[in-house]
């Protein structure tokens, strides 16, 4: 796009050759709003963060900084709760992911059909999207409240055995996971629709008349159609669970993420080293670590993407 | 304010174009949907407001009705006694307050911002463009949460602390803003208005009022929505700015969460408080919201 603007604009260019030096200047002015707040609210945090994690940072103190070295970070390495809260967030990462994208592509399919009330049934399923986290999080932990929530009441009168949402590690995660899997599954199918309906229709008739059967248009029309979405959505949603936080924090109300910490993710780890501990420096070390880890699993994503489509041809 | 009301108006025109494409579209959708698609959808549909029904129930029952050994299932009439309670116990009425003038401001700073930048990356050519705009789609992905710390420390040494300009300044530029703005420039804004400007003499800040701006207004709309929902939903950072004495929704919601409020039926009614808004803008512009979304999603 923004190759063949330039390519048409020389032809103007001449007539106006002897420009007022403000008019060189005045696209910077543009931007400026823009990137002067960016700079200082969005690029320096980031890269400074780096700089605080070499450094002893308390909260209470927190305009006195000593510096450290690496400690941060063996402290971190040390810590089996870290190892235990990158565990978490992969496990988490999996259980809302996984199911979430495969749910969100089948609706998507279902609403690419000809239907009565395809508006209604597109706005219903964004609205998990546009509650927040927390009113999500309080409404579910009702719901999967122990003694008095309504899943357990409808296990047991289903004769089934009640679970106990918050103390296991499976159950709880999965608790967790339904929240992110409940909020963002319209979201995703939202897109992938949008994909789909970018798909010529006329590839669906020519498969159709090939005598392909629906399953057959939809695995090998559909899907390969999609695949930048899709790309785009794991990507998207792979660093939405690496800083999974919110979540885990109001399921049961406290940083620590569960009695035994057993789902506490790396987000609420940064928050309890920060705010809980008062260890900024520490905090800071495990923000850093969280984006190495975002970086590596973009490059991870955009290398199998890259591979795919080798494959392919 | 007025900024996000005059949105408010623009909307209509968005909602047309999306509902043309929708048109368009339909006409070549390939596939009819039998009751079987319609069962799966309306089963889906259940799912994902039953969650809202459930806290109009427990928003509207005693404690002792929702740990019965058979739950009440349909809403009773102490909701807006709950409701009340809500206001009254957990500082709702002021974080409702502080939640607009937050996210009111922020909306209207992000448009304004990423209209000016979008505009000269899509149609201005001056030297470090190519760069300044990787800068600022390499950038786009990184999750902001990664640079609370030193961002605390600004804010703290700045004594922002629990005051509202210490969520509304980092907010205030988006620089997912910017690249969606340029997006739709790039295609809705002939070069040749530009141009037919700039011979006629109007310097660039005339030619982006009465050309730009016009044309812009759907983009606009739709980036004022989703900036206005998202930041009303914002959550990490604003816990760490602000305290429960001077809060946002979303702080109220955390204070609630974490126990301050003993009684469900009263934690519920606040989050019904704190979510009717969002669902109020979702009821009136939900066909736009979706609208925006799927052509953000085409266009990124």
């Amino acid at each position: 796009m923004a190759l063949s603007s330039t390519a048409r604009l020389p032809a103007a260019e001449p007539a106006k050759r002897p420009a007022r030096p403000g008019r060189r200047l005045a696209p910077y002015g543009f931007l400026a709003p823009f990137f002067v707040l960016f700079a200082a609210f969005g690029l320096f945090p980031l890269l400074y963060t780096a700089w605080v994690s070499l450094h002893r940072v308390e909260l209470q103190t927190s305009d006195r900084m000593d510096w450290l070295g690496l400690q941060n970070y063996t402290r971190l390495l040390d810590d089996p709760f870290f190892w235990n809260a990158l565990r978490n967030t992969f496990t988490i990462g999996v259980l809302s992911t996984v199911p979430q994208l495969l749910m969100a592509l089948g609706l998507a399919h279902l609403l690419n059909h000809r239907l009565r009330g395809r508006a209604f049934y597109r706005v219903a399923m964004l609205m998990p999207y546009a509650t927040s986290v927390a009113a999500a999080t309080l409404v579910f932990a009702q719901l999967f409240g122990r003694d008095y929530g309504l899943i357990n009441w409808v296990l047991s009168s289903t004769g089934l055995h009640p679970v106990d949402w918050q103390a296991g590690t499976w159950a709880s995660q999965l608790g967790v996971s339904t929240i992110v899997t409940w909020r963002w599954t319209g979201y995703n199918a939202l897109i992938y629709l949008a994909g789909m309906q970018s798909i010529p229709g006329e590839l669906y008739e020519s498969a159709a008349v090939d005598g392909a059967s629906r399953w057959q248009q939809f695995r090998h029309v559909t899907v390969p159609g999609l695949r930048p979405t899709i790309v785009f959505t794991v990507i998207v949603s792979t660093i939405g669970a690496t800083q999974l936080f919110g979540e885990p924090l109001l399921y049961e109300g406290n940083s620590g993420g569960g009695i035994s910490h057993q789902y506490q993710t790396l987000g609420l780890y940064l928050y309890e080293q920060g705010w809980t501990f008062f260890h900024l420096g520490r905090a800071a070390a495990v923000a850093w670590v969280m984006f190495l880890l975002i970086v590596l699993l973009a490059l991870l994503n955009a290398a199998i993407a890259a591979r795919r489509n080798r494959t392919d041809r | 304010m007025t900024h996000v009301t005059t949105q408010a108006l623009d909307k209509p025109a968005a909602g047309k174009r999306s509902s043309v494409r929708a048109g368009g579209r339909r006409a070549r959708s390939p596939l009819h949907g039998g009751p079987l698609a319609h069962a799966v959808l309306i089963a889906a549909t259940l799912l994902a407001v039953l969650p809202f029904y459930w806290t109009l129930v427990a928003a509207s029952r005693s404690n002792a009705e929702l740990s019965a050994a058979t739950p009440a299932l349909t809403p009773g009439p102490n909701l807006f006694h709950h409701m009340g309670e809500a206001l009254r116990q957990a500082e709702i009425g002021k974080a409702l307050l502080n939640s607009l003038l937050v996210s009111g401001t922020v909306t209207a700073g992000v448009v304004l911002s990423s209209t000016l930048a979008g505009f000269a990356f899509a149609k201005l050519r001056f030297r470090g463009r190519g760069a300044l705009l990787a800068l600022t789609v390499g950038t786009m992905m990184i999750p902001p949460q990664l640079g609370v710390i030193p961002l605390f420390m600004v804010i703290a040494r700045l004594d922002l602390q629990n005051k509202l300009p210490s969520v509304i300044l980092p907010s205030l530029v988006s620089a997912f803003g910017v690249f969606f703005m340029r997006q739709y420039l790039v295609q809705a804004l002939p070069d040749e208005l530009v141009e037919a400007g700039r011979t006629d003499g109007a310097s660039l800040l005339r030619i982006f009022r009465s050309i730009v701006l016009p044309v812009a207004r759907p983009g606009m709309a739709v980036l004022g929505m989703l900036t206005f929902m998202a930041t009303w939903n914002d959550f990490f950072w604003p816990i760490v700015a602000l305290s429960s004495q001077n809060p946002t929704v979303q702080v109220a919601l955390k204070s609630l969460g974490q126990g301050y409020v003993p009684d469900q039926s009263v934690v519920m009614a606040g989050t019904l408080i704190g979510t009717l808004p969002v669902l109020l803008v979702f009821a009136l512009l939900g066909r736009q919201i979706v609208g925006g979304i799927m052509q953000g999603a085409v266009k990124g």
